[in-house]
């Protein structure tokens, strides 16, 4: 029974973390496709340097500078300030978001520019503004195209997720596992109900996933 | 032998549709038979179904006066007794292809030598030897380092061509050779296929290309709707076509 | 400042001493997981149903777990089927006790997973007619599929091979957690040394970004020998 607290945690970092790794990509692919050549920069640094590193460096980096960061923050806001461990659900989700929203850049990027210019030439010509050519043209659209990538990129949230074991955090599935087989040491056993869990999310997952396919290619076929 | 191939009723059906209803032929050696005949008339799928690329439903097939032994199965079809006689008939109906179809990822020599190294066996110093004489037979020597993707259609289309000569084949199989290829590439590759001809080769050739059949052909097929309409040498069948769809054809296709 | 410096440049060795490992993690996981990959991916297109569905079934499982998981289960699932065992007493426990062979033998099962599904693909995307062309000229099956077909979807796979590669590189340093002493495990247990948390970190992740830079290099020069039918006539 423990396990499947295990995995509604798995699926609650998932989430969370899945949610930053959107709004980051969107933000990230705006500025790589911006005029201004800082934001530009910026986003590729960001790209390139996460893409570059282990997971589980960039998990430990974020997780230690993330808790430094916010007590330095809160040490000059309050005066009496202790020292506090930081929650590891919180770091995991941050630091795996951070990590996600670097891929989820380039897919976002990649689908935006898949978009036909005509359409958005079409949108100029009935006079819309730009804002309201991103809100109704453009990102419909690149739903389309990024629906693979961000499938693809929320599996691999779900299974990354387990990383928040390294933290500390004894809550995830993978822990549950562990935990379970450490204790009557019947490792193989229980490990395998873990992944056996795991691959019941990717099922889910991946139905999902093909529904939401058809759905956005439905005036395609 | 004088009788190099030989077909004998053959049928094919498409699931539904049969698309070959009953087609006999035959070719002596020296033959040049040109297959004419509209789209969905059957003249691609019989050439197919010779070596075997379709398998007929019922039939025979004949090279060199050996028989490709078949298996009727439960639903209708057939299938090959003997694969093995079946690759070995192959590598002596060398086939030339509309859309070419040469290994894109080996260059020009290579593509030449490749089946005569690992189907025939040939050494590859031989193999080298015969693939540069062909090469310069089709006029494209000078290209035997480059890769497919680098020469024009009627380029590609010649050393095709060499590939099946490469192999010494009983037969030359030509299916719709220059259909691909822009019009002014066409020449090169009809003017090899002549030399051909004229050189006594054994060759089946399905074309559009009814001059070209009307020239060089020592018999024309007319196929439609999967039989043969009509049969013989160009005169009588260019000439004087006997059947009202042969003349509907020619004039339609008038060159 | 000058104090992080310092021990930057005392760090910095003992880190390039686990570089090889990372490297040598890599390159033998590749070997062997993309080796297994050609059967797996034959497999899973084979008419046969028995050879089909197990095939497709270990991709979906070796993709659809996370690799910690595998990892886990390999290392602490076989490592509780040796002890009290004969193997404990032959040639082989050496190789057993150490998690090194166990992250590679994970590593690889999973590559082949991956590369399995990409190779899969690549076989598909063959163009037919090239094949086509075999069958007419007389080539057997075996010969097909051994002169054109793989040749052909290797090409085809490279570009994302590359990226897999890269993957697999930083998947390495998961073998820290089972006591393997490559990069990732090396600048750990110097964070508990020194009581400092970032400069191995950071060093670390220099030279992780070295090693893919490296490694993205040798994979285009590869990449473009392999590709050389694509490029100008020379």
């Amino acid at each position: 029974m423990r396990f499947v607290e295990g995995l509604v945690v798995t699926v609650e970092v998932s989430v969370a973390a899945y949610c930053i790794s959107l709004i980051l990509g969107l933000i990230g692919a705006g500025a790589k496709l911006s005029n201004s050549k800082v934001a530009r920069g910026i986003a590729d640094l960001y790209t390139t340097l996460v893409r570059a590193l282990p997971e589980l460096l960039l998990l430990l980096l974020i997780y230690f500078s993330g808790a430094d960061a916010l007590k330095f923050i809160l040490s000059l806001i309050s005066e009496d300030f202790e020292d506090f461990e930081i929650n590891t659900f919180a770091a995991a989700v941050a630091a795996l978001g951070f990590i996600g929203g670097a891929y989820m850049t380039e897919v976002m990027r990649g689908a935006i520019l898949s978009i036909p210019n005509s359409q958005i030439e079409a949108a100029k010509a009935c006079g819309m503004s730009r804002f309201l050519t991103l809100r109704r043209v453009i990102l419909p659209q690149m739903l389309r195209y990024a629906l693979p990538g961000m499938g693809n990129l929320w599996l691999s949230a779900t299974k990354d997720s387990s990383l928040i074991s390294v933290l500390g955090n004894t809550q995830d599935l993978l822990f549950m596992g562990y935990r379970a087989s450490a204790v009557t040491k019947h490792y193989g056993f229980f490990y395998s109900v873990a992944a056996i869990l795991f691959l019941a999310i990717t099922i889910i997952s991946m139905i999902v996933i093909k529904m939401l396919e058809a759905r956005v290619n439905r005036g395609y076929r | 032998m004088d009788t190099t191939l030989k077909v004998e009723d053959l049928h094919k059906k498409f699931g539904a549709v049969e698309v070959l209803k009953g087609v006999s032929l035959e070719a002596r050696t020296g033959d040049v038979i040109a297959m004419i005949g509209s789209s969905g008339s059957g003249k691609s799928t019989l050439l197919r179904c010779i070596n075997l690329l379709e398998t007929p439903n019922s039939g025979r097939v004949y090279v060199n006066g050996e028989l490709i032994r078949m298996k009727p199965l439960q639903d209708g079809t057939a299938k090959p007794e003997d694969i093995k006689q079946v690759e070995r008939i192959r590598s002596k109906l060398a086939m030339v292809f509309q859309s070419f179809n040469l290994w894109t990822h080996r260059t020009i020599l290579e593509n030449v030598i490749e089946a005569p190294i690992h189907v025939l066996g040939l050494p590859r110093k031989e193999a080298i030897e015969r693939a540069e004489i062909l090469l310069a037979k089709v006029g494209i020597a000078e290209k035997r380092n480059f890769y497919p993707n680098h020469l024009s259609g009627g380029q590609q289309q010649r050393a095709a061509i060499a590939r099946a000569l490469a192999m010494e084949p009983s037969v030359l199989l030509f299916d719709e050779p220059t259909s691909a290829l822009d019009p002014e590439l066409i020449g090169e590759v009809l003017q090899v296929m002549r030399k051909l001809a004229e050189e006594g080769r054994t060759m089946l050739v399905v074309t559009h290309e009814i001059g070209f059949a009307r020239d060089v052909a020592s018999e024309i097929v007319f196929l439609h709707k999967g039989q043969i309409e009509e049969k013989g040498p160009p005169r009588e069948v260019i000439g004087s076509p006997k059947s009202e769809r042969l003349r509907q054809f020619l004039s339609a296709t008038r060159h | 400042m000058d104090d992080s410096l310092a021990l930057f440049i005392e760090i910095v060795p003992t880190l390039l001493a686990a570089v090889p490992v990372t490297l040598v993690l890599t390159f033998l996981s590749a070997v062997i997981g993309n080796t297994l990959a050609l059967p797996v991916a034959v497999g899973s297109l084979s008419p046969h149903i028995y050879l089909r569905y197990p095939s497709l079934f270990y991709i979906f499982v070796m993709r659809g777990t996370p690799l910690l998981a595998q990892t886990y289960l390999i290392y602490y699932g076989l490592g509780e089927l040796f002890p009290g065992t004969w193997v404990q007493q032959s040639f082989l426990w050496p190789y057993l006790r150490d998690g090194f062979w166990y992250a590679i033998f994970a590593f690889s099962l999973n590559t082949a997973g991956y590369t399995g599904e990409i190779l899969r693909g690549a076989i598909l995307a063959v163009p037919k007619g090239e094949i086509e062309a075999a069958r007419a000229y007389g080539f057997s099956r075996f010969l097909i599929f051994w002169r054109v077909t793989l040749p052909r979807a290797i090409q085809i796979c490279l570009p994302t091979m590359t990226g897999e590669t890269i993957l697999l590189l930083k998947a390495t340093s998961l073998a820290s957690l089972i006591t393997v002493w490559e990069v990732m495990g090396t600048a750990r247990q110097i964070q508990k040394v020194t009581f400092r948390v970032y400069e191995p970190l950071i060093a670390a992740g220099i030279l992780y970004i070295l090693m893919v830079f490296v490694l993205t290099r040798l994979m285009m020069v590869v990449e473009q020998s392999i590709n050389r039918h694509r490029l100008a006539p020379v």
